[in-house]
């Protein structure tokens, strides 16, 4: 008997059940309610999103597969693709955030090698609490050694990413995790059900209880009885997934199967339905095939487990014998489960009983959509109102607080523990503006970053959200790499607020501007909605993967400064611009005004120049100015690279001292030049309207700052590399 | 040269090791299956990193079970060359070819970074084209690297010179903070006392080719194939 408690437990409401209902023309059965309410799912569904996401530019001319995949396909030329998404692991990593990140790891990892690609890299986009209290310490300790137990053990490299902290993530941090593979464009797979009476193989590990609504939860918001939701989280077995994928890329390989799609969020339900709904057909499966790992699993239960490492193949019946051989070389099961059918049905049967008959289009395509109504946040308007205070006395400490705040401050406490080498592909280590991979044989390397800044969006999400794409390519740039293709991962609250439907709004603006302007294709995402926790949103956090490509491997530049005597120059110019500064936040405990102007057009010319000073070998080092402005920028040059090399610089703008050190208006570059370089540089800049000026040295051992030749700051490197690198360790030894 | 790495179900720098041989070094190069029972008429079989059976009891414990294992300990009697490479080097003490065992590093924490080694024995076929005095500079990557033998062990192994390699801070210098596993006597790299089998943590087919930042590892693969 179905009731409004059944349904409320379920998270669907009156009127989504009378849709089912008059959908499948009789009340549905109890497991045809799940399959229902996990499909139709803020997370499976994207029923507030999806509206909105339709404004992301998703065409171009690299593309061969758009959002609606596992993942998005970009041409990269010479027979090659790759094949690269974000998703979020949020709510689980709250609740157990060792195996919450490391089957967020594992989850990714799937949606890649169902594709027929090789992982070659992951990055994940880290945001916590503050680290003086020690549940955040315990999330971010979890969290990190999640992640690394899961990519280490299969080997994939954790190559980037990014990690903030804010009171805001506290009781919701964020665990976006990004993952790109490499693929012959021959020998793609997608998720199809082809071919009537093929049979549906099912591979990997046995399903147990885990995770039954793990997507439903990761629907509604968490109050205070959510961490009991504990065994909703998937316990992960990254050796059998490394099994799995090496299975999975030989049948691939070998061109034995029709279609794959691994059981992720939603697990046997999201694969059964999706795969025949996007080939017109149908699939009837028999339950009682399904390997289980507990005794008395009802059909409910067998059909909406999360347990992880498990995929879903369709075979030509003529290849199954061989396909089954080839798992078993990898000591795993390919079990017969049933067949594709014409029918566009799900025929599910149980103990010799029909439990599941529905139509595949009704769960995939006919969830409602909703267009939520939005409100820009009263707040809002006074908080992006600002009042200077007075610049801080001392340039130098506050520079020192600056870059020791853990946002800041170097991560290799976090990129130490992830194995970033494995695979041999690395060419620029772990704290660079982009991770970059080599391709093997050939003279072209892949260059990938996450970016966003929530601060920016929370106070103005239209700017934060194009601001993101901006500096996510300017990251890009520094490393010499050209833009191909962007994944996104939103990460928002609860979007039956009006305010926070709002954010998400105007952050789409933001992205499908900035997007379209750089001519960069959205090919797929994640929108991760309702972290919120006992009413609180988080601030609008959304996190761009962008793509790049190298030309020559030759030319890769890193952002320390590489020797000592050479030139530094900025490219772009310092405005008088600190609303939504680190500066603000850590030097004067204000988080307030407006983020930094952004004007497309001069950041692009900006970015042209630096990759085409690096492709042309005229500079020794490049670094985007982001969070803290051009003196941490110019500290982290000095610190990066494994000698240390100090700077002198010398500044002349008309500004306040604070704005010119610290604040953050977009579009610069600091890149360093040997004297050859040099003249080849600033004539290059100047061709493309670039405004670019030498503004300092690099030797010493000191970093050295005047202002119309008066010193405002100077610190020995030590003073710097005391506050910069110990001070992520320090905060996390607390025990 | 021939070469054969093994792969055991979890290997993870199998192609690596594979590519830095015959890609680089430009020998030829096959791999051998877990499997298997035969070595296929290689003259150095090569255990590569990574995390074998999942590693879910001690590092390599279930790896040296392997069929393809008993061949190979069988041509380690023989006197054939094998090579350990961080879980390789974890099978080969779980084998007994080497002595010892591995704890897990000191942090209790996975370990991904440059370490420089000191070449304590420079007249094995694993390191004889190093030059005199030169540290090498190659990545460790793993959880259980912090090696520990018995004390009577310790100095057996020492005083044979079967400390192959030794962690130590750019200078050559063996100090505590140098040994960032905690291994006994800051061993990283271990021969047994006929000198055809060596185990090491560091991955020296991460550092084959000046791109991923330091070629010193290829002359360990070097020194194996000029004879």
């Amino acid at each position: 008997m179905i009731d409004a408690k059944l349904l409320s437990d379920h998270n669907l409401t009156a009127e989504e059940y009378e849709r089912i209902v008059s959908l499948i023309g009789r009340e549905p059965g109890l497991t045809e309610l799940g399959i229902f309410s996990l499909m139709w799912s803020e997370h499976c569904s994207y029923k507030s999103s999806k509206a909105h996401l339709k404004k992301l530019p998703t065409r171009g001319k690299r593309v061969i597969q758009g959002p609606g995949e596992n993942a998005g396909i970009i041409d990269i030329g010479g027979g090659l693709a790759v094949v690269f998404k974000i998703e979020s692991h949020n709510h689980p990593s709250f609740i157990e955030p060792f195996q919450g990140a490391a089957t967020g790891v594992g989850g990714i990892l799937r949606d890649i090698f169902t594709m027929g690609a090789r992982p070659i890299a992951l990055l994940d986009s880290l945001r916590f609490g503050p680290l003086q209290n020690p549940r955040n310490r315990a999330i971010m300790d979890g969290v990190v050694a999640g992640i690394a137990s899961y990519g280490n053990s299969i080997g994939v490299p954790t190559v980037g990413g990014e990690v903030y902290f804010h009171e805001v993530y506290s009781r919701n941090p964020l665990v976006n995790v990004f993952c790109l593979g490499l693929v012959e464009k021959e020998k793609i797979f997608y998720a199809k059900a082809e071919g009537i009476g093929n049979p549906v193989l099912y591979v990997g590990s046995k399903t147990g209880r885990d995770g039954i609504h793990g997507a439903t939860m990761a629907s509604a918001e968490f109050g205070k009885e959510t961490e009991q939701k504990r065994p909703n989280v998937q316990v992960g077995d990254p050796f059998k997934e490394k099994l799995l994928l090496e299975a999975c890329l030989e049948v691939m390989e070998k061109g034995l199967i029709v279609g794959i799609q691994d059981m992720g969020a939603a697990g046997l339900t999201c694969s059964t339905v999706e795969m025949p709904a996007k080939s017109g057909t149908g699939i009837s499966i028999n339950l009682d095939l399904v390997p289980q790992r507990e005794e008395g699993m009802t059909p409910y239960e067998i059909m909406l487990s999360e347990s992880q490492e498990r995929m879903l193949l369709v075979a030509r019946k003529e290849n199954v014998a061989e396909v089954q051989r080839i798992f078993a070389k990898w000591d795993l099961d390919a079990v017969d489960i049933g067949e594709v059918t014409a029918g566009r049905n799900l025929k599910v049967s149980f103990r010799g009983e029909t439990v599941v008959d529905v139509p595949v289009d009704a769960v995939v395509n006919l969830c409602p959509v909703y267009r939520r109504p939005g409100r820009k946040p009263a707040a809002l308007r006074s908080l992006q109102k600002l009042v200077l205070p007075a610049p801080a006395d001392d340039l130098g400490s506050a520079l020192l607080r600056i870059i020791a705040s853990p946002t800041i401050a170097d991560k290799e406490w976090v990129f130490r523990q992830y194995d970033h080498m494995v695979l041999t592909n690395t060419a620029l280590l772990p704290g660079a503006d982009a991770a970059v991979v080599r391709i093997k044989n050939q003279k072209r390397a892949l260059a990938m970053t996450l970016d966003g800044n929530a601060l920016y969006s929370y106070l103005d999400p239209r700017a934060g959200g194009a601001i993101a794409v901006a500096e996510a390519c300017r990251n890009l740039a520094c490393v010499g790499a050209r833009p191909i293709g962007v994944t996104n991962c939103l990460n928002f609250g609860n979007p039956e607020k009006p305010e926070v439907m709002w954010q998400f709004k105007k952050t789409i603006e933001g992205l499908a501007e900035a997007c379209r302007f750089f001519d960069i294709p959205v090919t797929g995402g994640n929108v991760s909605f309702y972290n919120d926790t006992e009413g609180i949103s988080i601030h609008p956090t959304p996190v761009l993967g962008i793509v790049g490509l190298i030309e020559d491997t030759d030319r890769i530049v890193g952002a320390g400064f590489k020797q000592e005597g050479e030139a530094v120059v900025l490219l772009g110019e310092n405005q008088e611009e600190l609303g939504a500064s680190e500066y603000l936040r850590i030097v004067h405990g204000l988080e307030r005004g407006r983020p930094p102007e952004i004007d497309l057009e001069k950041e692009k010319a900006i970015q042209e120049v630096s990759i085409e000073a690096i492709g042309r070998g005229l500079v020794r080092s490049a670094h985007d100015l982001s969070e803290g402005g051009l003196a941490v920028c110019a500290a982290e040059s000095c610190l990066i690279d494994r000698q240390g090399t100090g700077c002198v610089l010398d500044l002349e703008d008309d500004i306040r001292p604070d704005a010119l050190l610290f604040g953050e208006s977009q579009s610069r570059v600091l890149l360093s030049a040997s004297a050859d370089g040099l003249p080849r540089l600033l004539e290059l800049a100047a061709e493309k309207g670039v405004p670019a000026r030498v503004i300092g040295r690099t030797g010493g051992k000191e970093m050295v700052v005047r202002l119309r030749g008066r010193e405002v700051l100077r610190l020995s490197l030590e003073q710097l590399v005391e506050a910069w690198k110990n001070s992520l360790p320090g905060a996390l030894a607390v025990r | 040269m021939k070469f054969g790495v093994v792969i055991f179900p979890g290997s993870n720098c199998d192609h690596d090791t594979y590519y830095a041989l015959r890609d680089v070094l430009h020998q030829e190069t096959i791999f051998l299956w877990h499997k298997d029972h035969d070595l296929r008429g290689v003259d150095c079989v090569v255990l590569p990193g990574g995390f074998s059976y999942g590693d879910y009891l001690r590092s390599g414990a279930i790896a040296r079970f392997s069929p393809l294992m008993q061949e190979v300990r069988e041509f380690a009697d023989r006197g054939g060359v094998v090579l350990g490479i961080c879980n390789g080097f974890q099978v080969l003490l779980e084998l007994g070819l080497l002595p010892g065992a591995m704890l897990r590093n000191k942090n209790l924490k996975f370990l991904c970074q440059y370490v420089h080694l000191r070449v304590d024995n420079a007249a094995t076929r694993f390191t004889r084209r190093i030059p005199r005095g030169r540290l090498l500079r190659i990545p460790i990557a793993h959880f259980d690297g912090n090696y520990f033998a018995p004390a009577g062990t310790l100095k057996e192994i020492e005083a044979g010179g079967q400390v192959v390699f030794r962690y130590v801070d750019e200078k050559g210098e063996a100090t505590e903070a140098a040994n960032v596993n905690g291994s006994a006597g800051g061993i990283a790299g271990l021969i047994n006392k006929r000198g055809n089998v060596l185990g090491m943590m560091p991955h020296p087919e991460r550092a084959s080719e000046a791109l991923l930042g330091s070629e010193d590892g290829r002359l360990i693969f070097e020194s194996l194939v000029h004879q």
